[in-house]
């Protein structure tokens, strides 16, 4: 059997890997995919702690990671056609109009 | 319900307390009625108003005299609480009237001269503008005098006290475009201030002391304590007290603004800087009666203040030119034989001439505002002369007040000037200096006022001529006052015949009961002096004083006019000295204003508010966030990536922190 430490460290790298290309990555489209990289990170911590510690609340919580996910990814896709459209880019640096 | 009331049937107590409501209200009614609607009221309405609401209090207050003598178990005090006013603490204070032979006094004459200015100035204001304010004033006035008055406590009292400060404030100002005239009243206000100062520390004391402010309980308290006993404390709060008094009424040192004061209409000097307000520090005193009884060192001081007030600013009368100023140094004079009076433990006298006065000296103002009148307001004296065959009932009138106040015999105010001598001189605290002080005062008093009659009603006419074929003897709104006020001035002083004349001084015996405790206590302090005049003698030096004084304006200001400018001329530094007050107003301006005026200007304006409010507080509080603000805005990039490393970077601080909390 798969001790939980590997779990874990898998989860680490797949988070640490979704955090990089959030930061440095231009794309949008490819941090969006960065975030739900790293939301699934966080799922699988939960569901390797719920195994080990044989209870279901892990796998709630997943649940509604899971949900939540799906209404981001629906507003944000949403969101980036907006900006395609209105900037003909999808170089996230140009998306800086807030910046006094 | 105070002891002594308690076998009297109910309804008598129903009818004086409704019936002292009845006298206190109907001014604040006034005032309020002419302060809100009076602009659109006419002249005639608001007279109607103004001099109604006087008229009122007056005939309430007689009822409530009249009501109030047929009490059975008399003399006892008449208190009656209405509701709670203040509840913190064990210090309790209701709206509560307190109303004995003192208050009665009081309330008829305060009325009494109210009631009768006001007519007059039915007449005297017609032409003068802001004729509602002026009624709302007065009417407010003379509320806050009454409740002054008739209080029961000393917080009560308090609020009488300030309200009549500020509508002599008001009044002052009333012809508020004039700037020498807001000036005095912000002068006369914050003088004034000063005193009540005193008067607050002083009632707090007695709180501290007596746990009451209540009139009857601290009176009964202090009335139970041997002589000697809380010493102290009685007599820092007499002398508190006194502060108060001094500056309401007045006395040296503050008596500075009274003079001033006639920058006022001049029914409000006679009203206010003459009849009423400026002797509340005499009734205060005499009021408190027994606790200056138990402190006769400060009953001394208030004696010595009194006297020096008096002959001091007798000395300045001397050689005023303005009427008016001259009548108010005369009033500050007068205020001196009061506490004179009381000083000397007689305060039943200081009281009989607080009452004879008020007649006599508001008719010596309310008859110069009659010359006033004719002259166009011209009130300098040197300018007069001859007035008597113009101003024929003014210029009666003002003999009478002045043979009053000269203390010539059978006119009110030899009658109480006397008993107030008499008890300088013989009573159980008196002093011989005060009785010769207080005569040689006399003597001056008879001088100057018989000065001001022969420059403005006798001899030969200095009146400018184009002034002179104007002048008229004032309309009978303003003449029938004065007629009746001439009339109080003989009269006021036979409620009083003197011993020197087997009489049996029947207002004093009258007041007695009030003042009984603190005679009583009086008696066991230690006798001074022995007593080597009698009363005739010292009637005969008083009449001698008068006579002498009389005598010798005559003489320089009839017969030979030359002689007063001679004089001058040879004591030039004296004279000088006296027309210019003693300099105490430069005096007072050089030690207090200038410095404060330095100091506010230097300091508290251009360091503190300019520097320290506005720029380091005001501006700097904006200059210092903007600065923050521009270096915190660096952060907000716009950069989405920058933003998640920031959070990122937030996110492993805190795991660290919580990783080396908890290790």
């Amino acid at each position: 059997m798969v001790p939980l430490s590997h779990y874990l460290a898998l989860s680490v790298i797949l988070f640490i890997i979704g955090a990089a290309g959030f930061i440095f990555r231009r794309n949008i489209i490819t941090v969006f995919m960065c975030i739900e990289l790293m939301l699934n990170a966080v799922n699988l911590a939960f569901m390797a702690f719920s195994r080990f510690l044989g209870n279901l609340d892990g796998q709630i919580f997943v649940f509604f990671v899971i949900v939540v996910a799906a209404a981001e990814a629906a507003v944000g896709l949403a969101v980036i056609i907006a900006l395609h459209r209105n900037r003909e880019s999808l170089n996230i640096e140009d998306v800086d109009s807030m910046k006094m | 319900m105070r002891p002594g009331g308690r076998d009297v049937s109910h309804d008598t107590f129903m009818k004086l307390e409704i019936l002292l409501l009845l006298m206190v209200l109907p001014p604040l009614a006034g005032a309020a009625l002419n302060g809100i609607l009076g602009r659109r009221f006419s002249q005639a309405t608001v007279s109607l108003i103004g001099c109604g609401a006087a008229g009122l209090s007056m005939v309430f207050a007689l009822l409530s005299a009249w009501v109030y003598s047929q009490l059975p178990g008399l003399p006892e005090p008449f208190f009656h609480p209405y509701f709670t006013w203040i509840q913190a603490g064990t210090l309790h204070a209701e709206y509560a009237f307190y109303y004995d032979r003192l208050t009665l006094v009081m309330t008829l004459t305060v009325t009494v001269v109210a009631f009768l200015i006001h007519l007059y100035s039915r007449g005297y204001m017609e032409h003068e503008g802001g004729y509602y304010r002026f009624f709302t004033y007065m009417n407010l006035f003379l509320f806050m005098m009454l409740t002054l008055v008739t209080a029961a406590n000393y917080p009560l009292m308090f609020v009488g006290w300030e309200g009549v400060g500020l509508c002599s404030y008001l009044l002052i100002g009333f012809y508020f475009k004039r700037k020498s005239a807001s000036d005095a009243g912000k002068k006369a206000f914050i003088v004034t201030r000063i005193g009540d100062a005193g008067f607050t520390v002083g009632v707090a004391l007695l709180f501290w002391t007596f746990h009451s402010l209540d009139f009857q309980t601290v009176f009964d308290r202090v009335a139970a304590l041997r002589q000697g006993q809380f010493e102290s404390e009685l007599m820092a709060a007499g002398l508190l007290l006194f502060l108060g008094a001094v500056g309401k009424s007045a006395q040296l040192p503050l008596y500075v603004w009274l003079p001033d004061a006639m920058e006022g209409p001049t029914p409000v000097s006679a009203l206010i800087h003459a009849a009423t307000m400026v002797t509340a520090g005499v009734y205060l005193v005499a009021r408190s009666s027994i606790i200056y009884a138990h402190a006769p060192s400060a009953l001394a001081v208030v004696g010595a203040v009194g006297c020096l007030t008096a002959f001091y600013a007798a000395t300045i009368a001397l050689t005023q030119n303005d009427l008016k100023r001259m009548l108010a140094y005369s009033t500050i004079s007068q205020l001196g034989y009061m506490f004179l009076g009381c000083g000397a433990g007689v305060f039943a006298a200081g009281i009989f001439h607080l009452m004879t006065h008020a007649f006599f000296k508001s008719l010596l103002f309310l008859a110069a505002g009659s010359v006033m009148h004719a002259m166009g307001g011209e009130l300098d004296m040197r300018k007069m002369g001859g007035l008597r065959h113009k101003l024929k009932i003014t210029h009666a009138t003002f003999l009478i007040a002045t043979l009053a106040i000269s203390g010539v015999p059978m006119f009110s105010g030899f009658f109480s000037k006397d008993e107030i001598l008499a008890g300088a001189y013989e009573s159980w605290v008196g002093r011989p200096w005060l009785y010769w002080l207080g005569t040689a005062t006399a003597g001056l008093t008879a001088f100057y006022m018989f000065r001001s009659v022969c420059l403005t009603f006798w001899g030969k006419s200095r009146v400018d001529p184009g002034t002179e074929h104007h002048l008229h003897e004032s309309g009978s709104k303003m003449t029938v006052p004065l007629i009746v006020l001439a009339f109080f001035s003989v009269v006021a002083g036979y409620v009083s015949w003197p011993r020197a004349w087997h009489g049996s001084e029947a207002f004093d015996r009258f007041l007695e009961p009030v003042f009984a405790p603190a005679t009583k206590a009086l008696l066991e302090t230690p006798y001074s002096h022995p007593v080597s005049l009698g009363p005739g003698a010292l009637m005969g030096f008083s009449i001698l004083a008068a006579a002498i004084g009389i005598g010798i304006a005559l003489w320089w200001y009839l017969k030979s006019t030359e002689i007063p400018d001679q004089l001058a001329e040879r004591y030039a530094e004296v004279y000088t000295i006296l027309t210019h007050k003693y300099y105490v107003d430069e005096f007072y301006n050089w030690l207090i204003v200038r410095p404060l005026c330095i100091v506010s200007e230097k300091f508290l304006w251009r360091v503190v508010d300019v520097e320290v409010i506005d720029h380091i507080m005001v501006d700097g509080t904006g200059e210092e966030t903007a600065r923050v603000g521009d270096f915190l805005r660096r952060i907000q990039s716009g950069n989405i990536p920058s933003y998640a490393a920031w959070v990122l970077l937030g996110g492993v601080l805190w795991l660290l922190y919580i990783f080396t909390a908890h290790a």
